[in-house]
C-alpha cells in the first residue's frame, strides 16, 4: 500500500515500545460489539495507481466536456479561460498541503496571499474590505442576511427576483431555522428589473434587499437608487455578483453604495468542477466589520518590527467565541482563493478590463445573432456576458435535444424555475471569451432546426 | 576527473563569524517579497486576450469609469511572486505536520491528477442531466463507500466542510424532531472539549447549548449527560473519538439513552481516520455524523480550504436529509433536486448550496478509497493509531500525559504544559519546535487540559520520521521544563519572529492601502 510507510519490522517494533501485543490491544476502548474483525464486506481490495486512474478515466469519458462541445451554459458558474500558470502555482506542495495558517511564523505565503486576496477583492467588489473567503457565493448570501439581521436588529429580508433561484433555496432553508421573514418572488420574463418593486416594499422592519448584479437573466441596472431607498429606511443594500468578470466593465455594487457585496469567485481561476469547490467573495463597509463572518488575515510586524500578517479578529469566530460567534464557518475555499487571487494578478486591472470587454461584445454580438433565429426574442436589453432569449416553445426539450447533438445551449429557465409557466420559454445564454463565433453560428443554426 | 577543473577549492569555514545582514532582506534561499500592490501596476497584465469583436455596448450607463486599483504582473513576475511566497510556508510535503484533529496526512498526487480530467473539471452544474452520468456515477459511488464504511442508511453529500456538514445534520435533528411534534425541545448537550464548531453549529441552527463536563480520564461524564436528557433535549453532539484522542467507551449507552429519552445523537466525524475500516459508527447508535473527505480521506487543506464535509443519515433521519442528491434508476443517473422532491422525499429540509457538493474533492476522495480498498482503509486507521500510541508512549516520561494513565490513545496523543518550568507554556515548546524544522501540534486545545499540546501524526509517516520527532520534542520540552529563555523569543530561524497578533487586532490593517494616498488623506 504505496501510502503507508511503516514496514512488519516497524509496527512490532513499535509495539514493543508502548508494551502491548498486538494492533488489537490499542482498540480495547472500542466494545466488542462494535469491533469489526476484518475489512469490511462487498466493497473492493487496494488497487494500483493504473487501475485506479483507467477506473476514474472511464467514468470522465461519461461526460461531455464543455471544452469539447459549443458551450452557453451560466447562471452562475462561467467557463473562462485559466492561464496555465495558475493551476502550475496552485499545485505547489507549501500551498497546496499548508492547513489553516495557525502558525503564522511558518505560514507568510498563504498569509500574505490571503491579505492580497482581501484586496484584490475588496477593491473589485467597490467595498471597504474583504474576508479570506467562504465557501461559495449562495452560503457567503445567506451570511451577509444573517449579518444584517445582527445589524439592523431586524429581522425581514427581502430578496429580489431577479436572484439565483438556488441562492434563495439556500436562503429560505436557513430561514426556516433562525426566523428570518424572506420576501421572494419569481422573475418576469422581460427587460426590466424589479428594482421599482424593491424600492416600494422597503419598510421599517426591513433588515435588508438582496439584489443581484447582473442578474438571474443577465439584466443590469444602477443600484445606487436602492442603495438610497434602504439607507433611508435604515436597512441594508447586499449585492450579489456571481460572476465577477462583469465587474471589469460594470460599476461595482459598492461604488453605487451597496452596504456588503458577496460573490462567486468561481469564474476567475477555479474552474467550473461541476459546481464546486468554487470561492465565495464577502465585503462590506468597514464600519461592519467586526459583524462580518469568516477569518480575516491583517498586516502587523514581528518581535524585530518585520511586516508580517496574521489571522486577526477571532473574537468574532467560532474556536473564541464559541456559541456567540458570528458564523460557525472555519475551513473555508483557501486554495480557490489563492487561484482567484493569481488570475487577478495575471490580469491586472488592463488585461480585467480587456477580458471583460470580449466577454460584453461577444455576448452582444451572440444575442444580435441568435435574436435573428425566427421565433426567437431577445428579452434583456441591458447585460453584460449573459442574456434571456425567449423561444417560441418551452426551452427545457430544446435544451436536451441540442445536448443529444452535442450542444451546450445555455440553461433553461424551466430548469431553474420548475412549474413556473411563465418563464417556460426562457433560456438564459452566456458569452465568454472561449466562445468562437464558429460556436454562436452552430447554436443559431442547430436552434433554428430544432424550432422549424 | 573531477567536476571542478579549475584548481579551485573552497576555504574551510572561519569559525566564531558572524553574518552582517544584507542588504536586501534576503537569506540566501530564504527570499523576502514585497506586495503585489509595491511591484504591479494597472496597466501591467501576465495574459495575451485579443481585441474585442466590433460591438454597440449595451452596458447603459453603468461602465466602469473609475480606476479599480488592480495590479497586475507579467506571467514571469507572477510565477516568482507566488513561488517565493509559497516558499515562507510549511506544508506536509516538507515535512512531519502533526496537527492534532487536522489529520494532516500525505495528500496523493493522483488524487490531484484525477480531479483534472477535463470530464471531472470542466463541466457545468446545470448541464443537461444526461451530459454527466459520469459525475453523478462518481457521487453515487462515493456516497456507497460512505454508507458502507460507516453502517449508515444515507448520505448527503453537498456540505461544503465540517461545520457545514454539521449544520447540515443539526438542521435533519431540527426537522425530525419538528416532524414528529417535538419542536419544543430546544437544548443541544455538547461536552466541554467540543470543538468552538459544535456549539456555534447548534446556535445558528436555533438550540440552546449545554456544557456536558469530563471525566478525568478524559471522555464525556456518561452519568451527568444522561441525568440531564428529558423532554426539553433535542440531542447531542458528540465528536468520537473525542478531542482528547480517546474512544468514547460508552458511546452505544449514551446513544440508547438519548434515544430513550427522544433525542437524537449528532456525531462529529473530524477524527474518523481513527476508526476507519475498523468501528462502524451506525453500531454505535449515531443518527448524523459529517465525514472531513479533508481529512479521513486526503483532500489536500489548501491553507484553509476547500473542505468537503458529507454527512452520513440513520434511518430515521434519512428523510431530512438536505437536497440536492442523486438516484440511480434503470435509465442512468437522476439529480432529486427541488422539482421532483415532493414524489418520494418530501421531508428534506431544504438546499445547503447552489449546486452539488464539492465534486473535484468527490473524485479526489474515490481516488483515495480506491487506491487503498476495504483492507488498505482498515490499515490506515490501525497505523495513525499505532503512530500516535507510540509518541504518546515515547515521550509521556518528558511531557506530562493528563489520560496517558487510562490506557491507549486514538490517533492523536495529548500533552499538557504541566511539568514546564514557572513562566513556560505550550506556545514556547510550539515555537521551539519551528526551529527544529517541524510544525507545530495543535496548542492550548481542547480546553478541557491546561496548555493543550494535541499530536496527531496520521498514518503516512514513517518510524523514521517519527523518531526525529521525538528526539526533537524531547529535547525542546527539556528545554522548556529547565526554563530556557531564548524558548521565549523562538522562532528564531522562521521566515518571522513571533507576530504581535494584539497590535493586528486593535488596529485592523484588512486591505493594502497606497501609503502616499493614506497620507494625503490625513
Amino acid at each position: 500500500m504505496r501510502y503507508l510507510p511503516l514496514t512488519q519490522i516497524d509496527r512490532d517494533a513499535m509495539l514493543g515500545v508502548i508494551g502491548v501485543a498486538t494492533i488489537d490491544d490499542l482498540f480495547v476502548d472500542v466494545p466488542e460489539a462494535a469491533r469489526l474483525d476484518g475489512p469490511i464486506h462487498g466493497l473492493p481490495m487496494h488497487a494500483s495507481e493504473m487501475a485506479v486512474e483507467r477506473h476514474m478515466s472511464a467514468l470522465s469519458r461519461k461526460n461531455l466536456t464543455a471544452g469539447d462541445a459549443p458551450f452557453f451554459l451560466g447562471c452562475g458558474a462561467y467557463k473562462h479561460h485559466v492561464p496555465a500558470s495558475v493551476d502550475h502555482l496552485i499545485q505547489r506542495g507549501e500551498f497546496l498541503t499548508a492547513y489553516t495558517p495557525y502558525q503564522p511564523e511558518i505560514a507568510q505565503g498563504t498569509l500574505q496571499m490571503l491579505f492580497e486576496f482581501q484586496t484584490q477583492v475588496a477593491r473589485l467588489l467597490g467595498t471597504d474590505v474583504a474576508n479570506a473567503s467562504m465557501y461559495d457565493g449562495s452560503t457567503a448570501c445567506w451570511e451577509a442576511i444573517g449579518m444584517a439581521r445582527r445589524i439592523t436588529k431586524r429581522g425581514k429580508a427581502i430578496l429580489s427576483s431577479g436572484l439565483h433561484p438556488h441562492y434563495v433555496s439556500v436562503a429560505k432553508t436557513m430561514a426556516k431555522f433562525t426566523g428570518d421573514a424572506l420576501e421572494t418572488s419569481a422573475p418576469t420574463l422581460g427587460a426590466d428589473t424589479d428594482i421599482d418593486a424593491l424600492i416600494a416594499a422597503i419598510d421599517k422592519d426591513t433588515s435588508c434587499v438582496v439584489v443581484q448584479y447582473p442578474d438571474i437573466l443577465g439584466r443590469i441596472a444602477d443600484l445606487k437608487p436602492l442603495a438610497d431607498a434602504c439607507h433611508a429606511n435604515k436597512a441594508l443594500l447586499i449585492a450579489v455578483v456571481t460572476e465577477p468578470v462583469a465587474l471589469g466593465a460594470i460599476k461595482a455594487p459598492g461604488e453605487m453604495d451597496a452596504d456588503i457585496v458577496v460573490g462567486e469567485g468561481q469564474s476567475l481561476g477555479v474552474g467550473l468542477q461541476f459546481g464546486g469547490p468554487y470561492v465565495g467573495l464577502f465585503g462590506c463597509k468597514e464600519k461592519y466589520v467586526r459583524q462580518m463572518p469568516g477569518r480575516l488575515c491583517g498586516e502587523t510586524l514581528d518581535a524585530d518590527g518585520r511586516r508580517g500578517f496574521v489571522l486577526t479578529l477571532s473574537t468574532r469566530e467560532q474556536h473564541i467565541r464559541r456559541e456567540k460567534a458570528t458564523s460557525n464557518i472555519c475551513t473555508n475555499s483557501g486554495l480557490c482563493a489563492l487561484a482567484f487571487s493569481i488570475h487577478m494578478t495575471l490580469l491586472g486591472e488592463a488585461g480585467l478590463r480587456q477580458l471583460a470587454a470580449i466577454n460584453h461584445a461577444g455576448a452582444v454580438a451572440a444575442a444580435e445573432r441568435l435574436s435573428q433565429v425566427p421565433g426567437v426574442e431577445l428579452v434583456t436589453t441591458s447585460f453584460f456576458n449573459e442574456f434571456t432569449l425567449k423561444l417560441p416553445v418551452e426551452a427545457r426539450p430544446i435544451v436536451r435535444t441540442l445536448a443529444d447533438r452535442g450542444i451546450l445551449a445555455g440553461v433553461s429557465l424551466g430548469r431553474l424555475y420548475p412549474g413556473e409557466d411563465a418563464l417556460a420559454n426562457g433560456l438564459v445564454v452566456a458569452v465568454t471569451e472561449t466562445t468562437t463565433a464558429e460556436d454562436v453560428e452552430t447554436l443559431a443554426a442547430a436552434l433554428q432546426e430544432v424550432l422549424a | 576527473m573531477s567536476i571542478n577543473a579549475s584548481g579551485w577549492r573552497p576555504e574551510a569555514p572561519i569559525s566564531g563569524g558572524k553574518a552582517s545582514p544584507t542588504t536586501t532582506g534576503n537569506k540566501a534561499l530564504m527570499l523576502e517579497e514585497a506586495l503585489i500592490f509595491e511591484i504591479g501596476d494597472t496597466t501591467t497584465t501576465g495574459v495575451d486576450l485579443v481585441e474585442p469583436v466590433a460591438a454597440t455596448s449595451r452596458l447603459g450607463d453603468l461602465a466602469r469609469t473609475a480606476s479599480i486599483g488592480l495590479p497586475g504582473l507579467s506571467e514571469p513576475e507572477t510565477v516568482r511572486h507566488y513561488t517565493r511566497l509559497s516558499r515562507q510556508n510549511y506544508g506536509i510535503d516538507l515535512g512531519f505536520f502533526p496537527l492534532g484533529s487536522c489529520t494532516m496526512k500525505h495528500n496523493p498526487r493522483l488524487n490531484e491528477k484525477m480531479a483534472r480530467l477535463p470530464g471531472f473539471a470542466d463541466i457545468h452544474p446545470l448541464a443537461p442531466v444526461q451530459t454527466v452520468q459520469g459525475a453523478l456515477e462518481v457521487i453515487q459511488q462515493l456516497a456507497h463507500w460512505l454508507v458502507t464504511l460507516t453502517g449508515m442508511d444515507s448520505v448527503a453529500m453537498s456540505p461544503k466542510a465540517g461545520a457545514h456538514g454539521e449544520l447540515c445534520g443539526v438542521l435533519a435533528i431540527r426537522a425530525a424532531l419538528e416532524a414528529r411534534g417535538e419542536g419544543h425541545r430546544k437544548i443541544i448537550l455538547v461536552p466541554e472539549s467540543a470543538h468552538g464548531t459544535n456549539p456555534a453549529t447548534a446556535a445558528f441552527a436555533g438550540y440552546s447549548v449545554e456544557d456536558i463536563p469530563a471525566t478525568a480520564d478524559g471522555r464525556v461524564d456518561t452519568e451527568k449527560l444522561i441525568a440531564r436528557l428529558g423532554p426539553d433535549v433535542a440531542g447531542v453532539m458528540i465528536t468520537n473519538p473525542n478531542t482528547c484522542g480517546l474512544f468514547e467507551r460508552d458511546m452505544r449507552v449514551i446513544s440508547d439513552a438519548v434515544h430513550a429519552a427522544g433525542g437524537l445523537v449528532y456525531c462529529d466525524g473530524a477524527n474518523f481516520n481513527a476508526i476507519v475500516g475498523r468501528v462502524r459508527p451506525g453500531d454505535l447508535g449515531i443518527d448524523a455524523m459529517h465525514i472531513n473527505l479533508h481529512k479521513t480521506f486526503s483532500t489536500p487543506h489548501g491553507g484553509g480550504g476547500p473542505g468537503s464535509g458529507p454527512v452520513v443519515f440513520s434511518k430515521a433521519l434519512s428523510p431530512f436529509a438536505p437536497l440536492p442528491f442523486v438516484e440511480k434508476t434503470d435509465d442512468g443517473f437522476h439529480l432529486v433536486e427541488e422539482e421532483t422532491a415532493g414524489e418520494h422525499h418530501a421531508g428534506a429540509f431544504g438546499r445547503m448550496v447552489a449546486f452539488h457538493g464539492q465534486m473535484g474533492m468527490f473524485t479526489r476522495a474515490l481516488t483515495y478509497i480506491l487506491s487503498h480498498g476495504a483492507d488498505g482503509l482498515r490499515q490506515v486507521s490501525e497505523d495513525a493509531v499505532l503512530n500516535a500510541n507510540y509518541i504518546l508512549r515515547s515521550l509521556d516520561t518528558t511531557l506530562d500525559a493528563p489520560f496517558g494513565g487510562s490506557g491507549p490513545c486514538m490517533h492523536e496523543a495529548l500533552f499538557s504544559d504541566e511539568n514546564l518550568a514557572d513562566g513556560f507554556s505550550t506556545i514556547d515548546v510550539a515555537k521551539g519546535l519551528i526551529d527544529e524544522g517541524f510544525h507545530p501540534m495543535t496548542m492550548y486545545f481542547p480546553l478541557v487540559v491546561h496548555g493543550a499540546m494535541l499530536i496527531e501524526p496520521t498514518e503516512t509517516e514513517s518510524k523514521a520520521a517519527l523518531d526525529q520527532f521525538i528526539v526533537a520534542l524531547r529535547s525542546v520540552a527539556e528545554r522548556a521544563k529547565a526554563g530556557d529563555v531564548s524558548l521565549k523569543s523562538a522562532p528564531h530561524f522562521a521566515p518571522r519572529s513571533r507576530l504581535d497578533e494584539t497590535l493586528a487586532a486593535r488596529k485592523p490593517i484588512l486591505v493594502w492601502k497606497d501609503p502616499g494616498l493614506a497620507q494625503a488623506a490625513e
